[in-house]
């Protein structure tokens, strides 16, 4: 076993331990607090995955942005919500069917043949991010989706000040 | 590369590791006296009134929203910003048309006053 | 490669040899030292806020024409042992209700988040931590660390006021990492790379000069990242009672104050780096020492600027501040990305003479224009805003009748 195998276990036993906990936590904090540890156990993969482009925006997107915002909600909203864990009586069936619907679509993934086999590792000099940026402003490659993605971002804007500010008149 | 990350893992775990270490060294050092007046929660010297919970402000989690917002947009232009030495004019027009349409909605929000604190 | 010249090399080296001579493999070697590079880089900082805390409590004394600290030791630099010692000791009080694991987690992410800046930091050409290729985004990444650090001390404290102080504090340092991560743009469009070693070697000449505008919208959101006057909100005594900290005593409390100070040295050390050339300077390149002299000189001038402006500027309120934030410092670092990507394309490559005056005429322009719409808006809003009363003059009205005077009190 190299180092490498044993540290991604290592990391994926963390991780998934990780999600077990927040699923299964009292205290939606806690929940919230397990959420950002299994997203460091995904940004280090993708580390060791050596896209330290991707891994470093995961923390800030994620842990820096959006587990802030899941930890805002939780603290904004538990004045309304009764924090007494009443428990999910249907918890058996509702893992059932997750699982299954899980096991169907890996299935599904790995018959197809571009999936199944293993693609090769990238070269020194395609690790380079400039190389991400050359793509994204090159008109063959991805400048449409890239334009794009801002107009949904500003879409995303328009719709939270949409839904977020009280209008005057209406009632909160 | 991967020793760089490496290195990083090891110097985090120190990092994080440092602290609790004094933290919990101090624990052991300080006296243990408690009492039930010294651990109530603290408001300016007078009991607590009413439940420890605030009211709900939708003014924070805006602010949260408009910060993610900009936030995917400028790691968006991270890589643009790395290549910028090698990209044409055409390329640099392009990435400026991306922060113009983000400015457009910095202007929108402005002008709803969404960025106002009440 | 003598001693004197590179000393962290000529070391690192010895002890590679010394280690492989007692028959380790190479991989256990690497840890080690790296190991030994980890812990001299955290235990570093932490004994160097002790002097810290002293620099800062004497010069503010000075900015604020008295004395500072004077009586333990000579110019009182033990001042900061002795509170040392009597934090160490101090009894944890943990409120009740709070949540223990949120409650502890707090100082420790707060303090390890500015220790992890450390990492990145090019001390001189040869001296670093890591120099892994997303340097500038990993600055960003453990500051989101902290402040989440910030928003689990004020849950955990289960104390209305610290969760108020929290949510603001938050508030403030989210808003503020916008402009921050917008106008470290800039040094990596000029340098082509986000590593903080590129960056730092790249600059013939320091960006604070090419880019200016970008430097001071930096300089202003590391103050207000930090947490510092005039943004110091988070822990205004006069305010909200010590923010989102009141819960907290002895080390927790001393950790937070550390990871503050430390945050501080830290925001003029990246400063440093990325705008002011970092290590170089003349013979930084053969004499790899000099460089992080270099460095320490900058670093300690940007400091003590950041004192002046601590110790001088007061307090802004909660909405001049978002105001300040998303108004002024967003548009202007928008602006300056975008003046910079044009302006540097259309002149010649190099740090030839015509680049250099376009970038520094298209920031200060920048920097000009922006100077007179503030101006222009504050006229506006004054103008705006409605008079309560005009000047009167003070007149003593006559006696009035004893019965018209019964009628108007009842």
């Amino acid at each position: 076993m190299t180092l490498m195998q044993v540290i991604f276990l290592a990391n994926a036993l963390v991780t998934i331990f990780a999600a077990l906990m927040m699923v299964t936590s009292r205290k939606l904090i806690h929940a919230a607090l397990w959420l950002v540890l299994c997203l460091f156990g995904v940004a280090a993969v993708f580390g060791m995955l050596e896209a330290s482009f991707i891994t470093i925006v995961q923390i800030i997107v994620y842990i820096g942005a959006i587990a802030i915002l899941i930890l805002f909600a939780v603290m904004l909203t538990q004045n309304a919500v009764d924090d007494s864990y009443k428990g999910n009586r249907r918890w058996l069936m509702t893992g059932l069917v997750a699982l299954l619907a899980l096991g169907g679509t890996l299935l599904a993934l790995f018959t197809w043949p571009k999936v199944a086999s293993l693609s090769t590792a990238l070269t020194t000099a395609q690790l380079d991010i400039g190389l991400i940026g050359q793509a994204l402003v090159d008109p063959q490659g991805y400048v449409i989706p890239f334009e794009v993605s801002s107009l949904l971002l500003i879409a995303a804007l328009i719709g939270a000040i949409y839904v977020g500010m009280e209008r005057k008149g209406e009632e909160k | 590369m991967l020793h760089e990350w490496f290195y990083l893992v090891i110097f985090l775990s120190i990092a994080f590791l440092l602290p609790a270490a004094a933290i919990l060294i101090a624990g052991l050092l300080s006296p243990r006296k408690t009492g039930k007046i010294k651990t109530s929660t603290y408001e300016c010297g007078i009991e607590t009134v009413g439940s420890s919970k605030i009211q709900f402000k939708a003014q924070y989690y805006l602010f949260g929203l408009i910060f993610l917002i900009f936030d995917v947009e400028t790691v968006l232009l991270f890589p643009f910003a790395v290549a910028y030495q090698k990209i044409l004019l055409f390329g640099v027009i392009e990435a400026v048309l991306f922060v113009l349409i983000l400015a457009a909605g910095l202007a929108y929000a402005w002008r709803k006053g969404a960025l106002d604190w009440h | 490669m003598s001693f004197v010249a590179d000393p962290v090399t000529f070391i690192i080296d010895w002890l590679q040899r010394v280690l492989g001579g007692w028959g380790l493999s190479s991989g256990w070697v690497q840890f080690i030292l790296f190991a030994l590079g980890a812990i001299l880089l955290t235990v570093g900082p932490m004994l160097l806020t002790v002097g810290l805390i002293w620099v800062e409590r004497k010069l503010g004394g000075r900015f604020q024409d008295r004395l500072g600290p004077n009586r333990v030791g000579p110019w009182g630099v033990f001042q900061t042992i002795a509170d040392m010692l009597k934090i160490f000791t101090k009894e944890y009080i943990t409120p009740i209700g709070a949540d223990k694991v949120l409650y502890n987690l707090a100082p420790i992410l707060a303090v390890g988040a500015v220790l992890g800046v450390w990492a990145v930091i090019p001390l001189s050409s040869t001296i670093f931590g890591t120099n892994i290729n997303v340097g500038v985004l990993y600055i960003m990444a453990v500051g989101a660390i902290g402040e989440l650090g910030v928003i689990l001390a004020g849950l955990g404290s289960n104390n209305k006021y610290a969760l108020l102080g929290g949510f603001r504090a938050v508030a403030q340092l989210i808003s503020y990492e916008v402009p921050m991560v917008l106008a470290l743009l800039v040094p990596v469009m000029l340098s082509g790379s986000m590593g903080l070693n590129d960056i730092a070697g790249a600059q013939k000449v320091a960006y604070v000069f090419l880019v200016p505008a970008a430097a001071l919208v930096f300089f202003i959101a590391a103050i207000a990242e930090n947490g510092r006057a005039p943004f110091d909100l988070m822990e205004a005594d006069s305010e909200i009672v010590a923010g989102f900290n009141i819960e907290y005593s002895g080390l927790k409390f001393g950790m937070f104050y550390v990871a503050d100070f430390l945050h501080a040295f830290t925001s003029a050390l990246v400063f440093s780096t990325i705008f002011l050339g970092g290590w170089q300077g003349p013979g930084a390149e053969q004499y790899p020492i000099l460089g992080f002299i270099y460095l320490m000189i900058k670093t300690v001038i940007v400091y003590v600027f950041l004192l002046g402006v601590r110790f001088t500027l007061p307090r802004f309120r909660i909405d001049q501040m978002m105001a300040v934030n998303w108004k002024l410092l967003t548009p202007l670092a928008m602006a300056a990305i975008l003046v910079t990507a044009i302006v540097d394309k259309l002149t010649p490559g190099g740090f030839g003479l015509v680049r250099i005056v376009a970038l520094l005429v298209s920031n200060v322009g920048l920097l000009l224009i922006t100077n007179w719409l503030v101006g222009a808006y504050v006229r506006a809003h004054r103008a705006r805003r409605q008079v309560v009363s005009g000047p009167r003059t003070v007149v003593v009205a006559p006696p009035k009748p004893v019965s018209e005077a019964q009628e108007v009190n009842a």
